[in-house]
């Protein structure tokens, strides 16, 4: 819609991208962007203006805001993984998927927080502090929400954004951008679309290039992308995907991006419902509005069935060994030679090397090469890595098995619950956090499967609840279409942002603004 | 070496190929072995000998435009740190791309090799922090390399004397690729490293070779063998002083029967002549400390070539764990044949073993059989000829250009050309008398128009290289035979008639 706005000249690229970044400043206590880019992002605006002006925009995407997670390279702009190893790091070169969109016109206003490396799921653990949840600051968190003390209450009340991308999610979510990349790994693009009402759409692992972005575990991390619709997530989906020379993992096979068709019949439909997603810790009223989802599907004819994917339990043990030897590795050349910090230590290479690491990473990040060490050692190789590597087998192998059963795709909960208040999220460590947040998404990730987030329902604080859709690899078309055919019962309410009002001008709570396609 | 005299010590071994070149000279080599390299005992006190056991892991840089996984070139002595691609400095989120031209390199020298190819490899990290490895991890192949169970025949003399050559054959364990690290300079003074990364990411073979060799000189002769083939295939330029070739030996010693000694490494050896120093010194090294009922430290060393003996290495003390894992970054590589060969696939995309088996160049082994059949001269020449760059070329120009025998051009090559060359340090390429010249002056002498003595005064003369050819030479310095009869009896007339005396005399009687 904004697209067709630039296209009919009611509004230009420069107007937009001005109004995201003054609300991008008058949101700053969110805390979702590391760095704004403003004098870039103005002069690309610039540029699409010129375009637009000649009647020559570069696509759909020309003059639209847009943001990106601060693990993906972006030459000239801060790229600092929320860690002190890399603060001030401006990185030579753009990561393919940056490159892609600016190719595209977009504007990139700026770099979004996340956890430190990208490790954790409440977007807490970074160096640049906690992202706030807009909807802690929503009407409709608010009226629900009982006020202990009134000076007290904003303070201790605003939830979480889940994570890592936390600072996307936030930032589509309160209107300061259109989309914006993050990176999904284990569930961060899913979880924080989930807790912040926002589409997060993981892609199937080697369809979008990952050349530049700062990994955590190369054979699982995707570029995810956030948007606030499923149409805008086909978009950016569609100018993102397709083979990259300086990925060798991305798959040859030419991509033909794709408008989704409106679906009216799903009675063709087959839809898998995995029993072991209802997990411990499901929260009842997530589990309900699951059960809503798939009568509504069964509803409209399509087939719903149990299925089972018995290793998935298994996907979080098998994941930390995974995920944290390979950090283990990737963290390796973090030493303070060639980049990033580097301690004053100089009594020998070595000391230099430890105490630079010991500066530069949080404790979450030295667990985990700590753990991954030890897992890698040659007398535990074969007890932890082989053997993770096999149940992860069995865990793809599971999803292969439904799918050739002819089930189109999985429908299940994204996360336990809805956001939790930051007090009491950070009652518990990262790794617990972790392992219990990522337990619906991560699976996804091991078999390398597309799965997508679409927000559902506000639960009775409140606040946020999505689903998920799970599909076959490099299906995207199919998932999104469901996506968009689920996206279009639910209607899911707009997020009313009081403190945004109070602080703009209210510019994005037209809803016809809040979506580009 | 020379303050390790006489005692236990000497009992110990001998390898086939011993002689006066050896590592210990005034005879103080050891016992002796056969030509199998089985120890044999000395004698003198009686007690099990000792067999050496030699093993050699071989780097050798690929000889390729860019690197293993970037783009960036490949160039020796260029000015430090002005060939690295951001991911040669492993910036974060850099990703690598194999080069196709190092995975065809490692297939053409495994097949040159008789390695079986294996059509699935695949890639690992092997992880040590080191200045000059940027990403804390060196890209190889640990598990199932590239190529695997090949053999490699060479040949070396029996005490030194061409005319007695063994063939020996060495088994090659695998062939893997890998990365080369950078090049740390440590500059004491200043108490700091400068790390130059121009070399980090440029593509290795590591050859590795089992443990079949028991001294110095098979060790050095296998080498050779193998630096002629990489650069008879071209897949390494294989120049042993810029570091394109890089030997680790392993050693140790045994009794017969007895289980394989512990065994020390000799890292980064850089010259042939070293190689064979460094295996010989830790062969009696190791001996020396056991019969004096020392033990051996399974330690790496380096090799000291100004004091000629190994010693410790500091920086590697204790053992490292490389936390070997696979690299994610990598999908296996796979390899077709003429038979697996997808019909719809992109040739360009795709490497296949039968074609470039179809197009190997003849080895050195058979290059030098070649050359005994053809042209009738030793086969210890042919040995002569391949070893210098360019020679076996050079004679067979001469010979296509002279009617003289090649038996008796190889003679003129072998005595005259080479040691000239060597006398002056030039290579083949920079003789001042190139093979038409030769062919020229071989000629003359085969028409019989100078004699073989003038004809060395020729070449003396041609070697000043002025530019003159071998028959200006021989008509300004009148070095022709007299073929005109008449000429010849004028000649004698005018002696007889300068001699009016003498020949009365004789005359007379």
């Amino acid at each position: 819609q904004v697209s067709a706005a630039l296209k009919e000249g009611r509004v230009t690229p420069t107007e937009l991208c001005q109004r995201c970044l003054s609300l991008i400043k008058s949101t700053k206590f969110l805390n979702a962007y590391i760095t704004i880019a403003e004098e870039t992002a103005l002069k690309q605006a610039e540029a699409s203006e010129e375009r637009y002006k000649r009647g020559q925009p570069l696509g759909v995407l020309d003059g639209i805001p847009i943001a990106v997670k601060d693990n993906f390279n972006t030459a000239g702009i801060e790229t600092t993984c929320a860690s002190n190893m890399l603060r001030g790091y401006i990185s030579p070169y753009n990561a393919t998927v940056v490159q892609k969109l600016l190719d595209q016109g977009a504007v990139l206003l700026g770099k979004t927080n996340l956890d430190e490396f990208a490790m954790g799921s409440g977007s807490t653990d970074g160096v640049f502090g906690p992202v706030r949840n807009p909807w802690s600051y929503s009407r409709q968190y608010k009226e629900k929400s009982v006020p202990k003390s009134h000076s007290e209450d904003e303070e201790c009340n605003w939830v979480i954004t889940g994570g890592s991308s936390g600072g996307s999610a936030a930032a589509v979510s309160s209107f300061t951008c259109f989309a914006a990349l993050g990176s999904d790994t284990g569930g961060s693009t899913r979880n924080p679309a989930a807790h912040c009402g926002v589409v997060g759409l993981k892609p199937t692992y080697g369809l979008i290039s990952r050349h530049g972005l700062i990994p955590l575990v190369n054979s699982m991390d995707v570029p995810g992308i956030l948007t606030r619709c499923v149409d805008d997530a086909a978009v950016v989906l569609g100018s993102l995907a397709g083979h990259d020379p300086k990925d060798s993992t991305t798959i040859q096979d030419n991509f033909k991006p794709f408008e989704l068709p409106n679906l009216t019949d799903v009675s063709k439909l087959s839809i898998g419902i995995p029993k072991e997603y209802h997990a411990p810790g499901l929260s009842s009223e997530i589990l309900a509005l699951w059960l809503k989802a798939a009568d509504l599907f069964q509803k409209a004819g399509a087939k719903v069935a149990e299925v089972s994917l018995p290793h998935s339990r298994y996907s979080i043990v098998c994941y930390h060994v995974l995920c944290t030897a390979e950090v283990a590795s990737n963290m390796a050349r973090f030493d303070g030679l060639e980049y990033g910090h580097r301690s004053d230590m100089n009594e020998s290479t070595e000391s230099m090397y430890a105490a630079t690491r010991r500066e530069g990473f949080n404790d979450v990040v030295r667990g985990r090469i700590l753990s991954g060490n030890y897992f890698l050692l040659k007398q535990n190789y074969e007890k932890y890595f082989i053997k993770a590597q096999k149940v992860r087998r069995l865990i793809a192998d599971d999803f292969m098995k439904v799918f050739r059963s002819g089930v189109d795709v999985l429908l299940t909960p994204t996360t336990l619950s809805d956001a939790a208040p930051y007090v009491e999220f950070i009652k518990e460590d990262n790794r617990t956090r972790s392992a219990q947040d990522d337990v619906l998404t991560q699976a996804a990730n091991m078999a390398g499967l597309p799965a997508i987030n679409v927000p559902a329902a506000l639960s009775e604080r409140g606040l946020p609840v999505g689903l998920q859709f799970i599909g076959r690899s490099f299906q995207e078309q199919q998932l999104l279409t469901v996506a968009k055919w689920f996206e279009k019962q639910v209607q899911f309410p707009m997020i009313q942002l009081e403190e945004v009002k109070r602080h703009d001008h209210g510019v994005f709570q037209d809803q016809k603004s809040t979506s580009f396609s | 070496a020379a303050a390790r005299g006489g005692g236990a010590w000497r009992r110990a071994w001998h390898c086939g190929a011993g002689g006066a070149h050896g590592p210990f000279p005034h005879g103080q080599r050891a016992g002796t072995c056969n030509e199998r390299g089985r120890a044999v005992p000395a004698g003198k006190s009686g007690l099990a000998p000792w067999v050496p056991v030699v093993g050699l892991e071989i780097h050798a840089q690929i000889s390729s435009n860019s690197k293993l996984f970037s783009g960036s070139k490949v160039q020796f002595a260029a000015p430090p740190n002005s060939l690295v691609s951001f991911f040669d400095a492993s910036l974060p989120g850099t990703l690598p791309v194999l080069n196709r031209r190092c995975v065809e390199a490692a297939v053409m020298t495994g097949l040159a090799l008789n390695c079986s190819i294996n059509k699935k490899s695949l890639f690992d990290r092997k992880h040590y922090f080191y200045a000059d490895l940027p990403a804390g991890y060196q890209i190889t192949q640990q598990r199932v390399p590239i190529a695997v169970n090949g053999s490699l025949s060479y040949s070396l003399c029996i005490d030194n004397k061409m005319s007695q050559m063994v063939t020996k054959t060495v088994r090659i364990k695998q062939i893997q690729l890998e990365q080369d690290s950078g090049k740390s300079l440590h500059d004491d003074t200043r108490s700091q490293t400068l790390v130059d990364l121009n070399r980090a990411g440029v593509g290795l073979m590591e050859v590795v070779m089992e443990p079949d060799m028991c001294c110095g000189e098979e060790a050095a002769a296998a080498v050779r063998e193998l630096q002629l083939i990489l650069q008879t295939l071209g897949s390494s330029q294989a120049v042993m002083a810029e570091g394109q070739l890089r030997v680790d030996a392993n050693v140790s010693v045994h009794h017969p029967g007895e289980p394989y000694g512990v065994r020390t490494e000799v890292k980064n050896i850089n010259s042939l002549r070293f190689l064979a120093k460094a295996v010989d010194y830790e062969i009696q090294r190791h001996i020396e400390e056991l019969e004096n009922g020392g033990t051996i430290l399974n330690e790496t060393r380096a090799f000291d070539s100004k004091l000629g003996c190994t010693v410790p290495m500091r920086d590697k003390e204790g053992k490292q764990d490389y936390r070997f894992m696979p690299e994610p970054n990598l999908p296996p590589l796979i390899l077709y044949d003429a038979k697996s060969l997808p019909a719809n696939m992109n040739h360009q995309q795709v490497i296949n073993i039968d074609w470039i088996n179809e197009r190997l160049p003849d080895l050195p082994s058979v290059k030098r059989e070649k050359l005994v059949e053809q042209y009738g001269i030793l086969p210890e020449h042919s040995f002569t000829l391949l070893n210098e760059d360019g020679l076996a070329e050079f004679f067979e120009n001469v010979v296509k250009q002279t009617q003289m025998k090649p038996k008796k051009v190889i003679g003129w090559i072998l005595q005259d050309l080479l040691s000239y060359l060597k006398q002056h340090s030039l290579s083949v390429k920079e003789s001042p008398v190139n093979s038409f010249l030769l062919a020229d002056l071989l000629n003359l002498l085969e028409k019989k128009e100078v004699s073989s003595t003038a004809a060395k005064q020729v070449l003396a003369e041609l070697w000043k290289g002025e530019g003159k050819t071998p028959l200006e030479i021989v008509k300004e310095q009148k070095l022709q035979l007299l073929q005109d009869q008449k000429e010849l009896e004028q000649i004698c007339q005018a002696v007889i008639d300068g001699q009016e005396s003498e020949v009365i005399m004789m005359v007379l009687g």
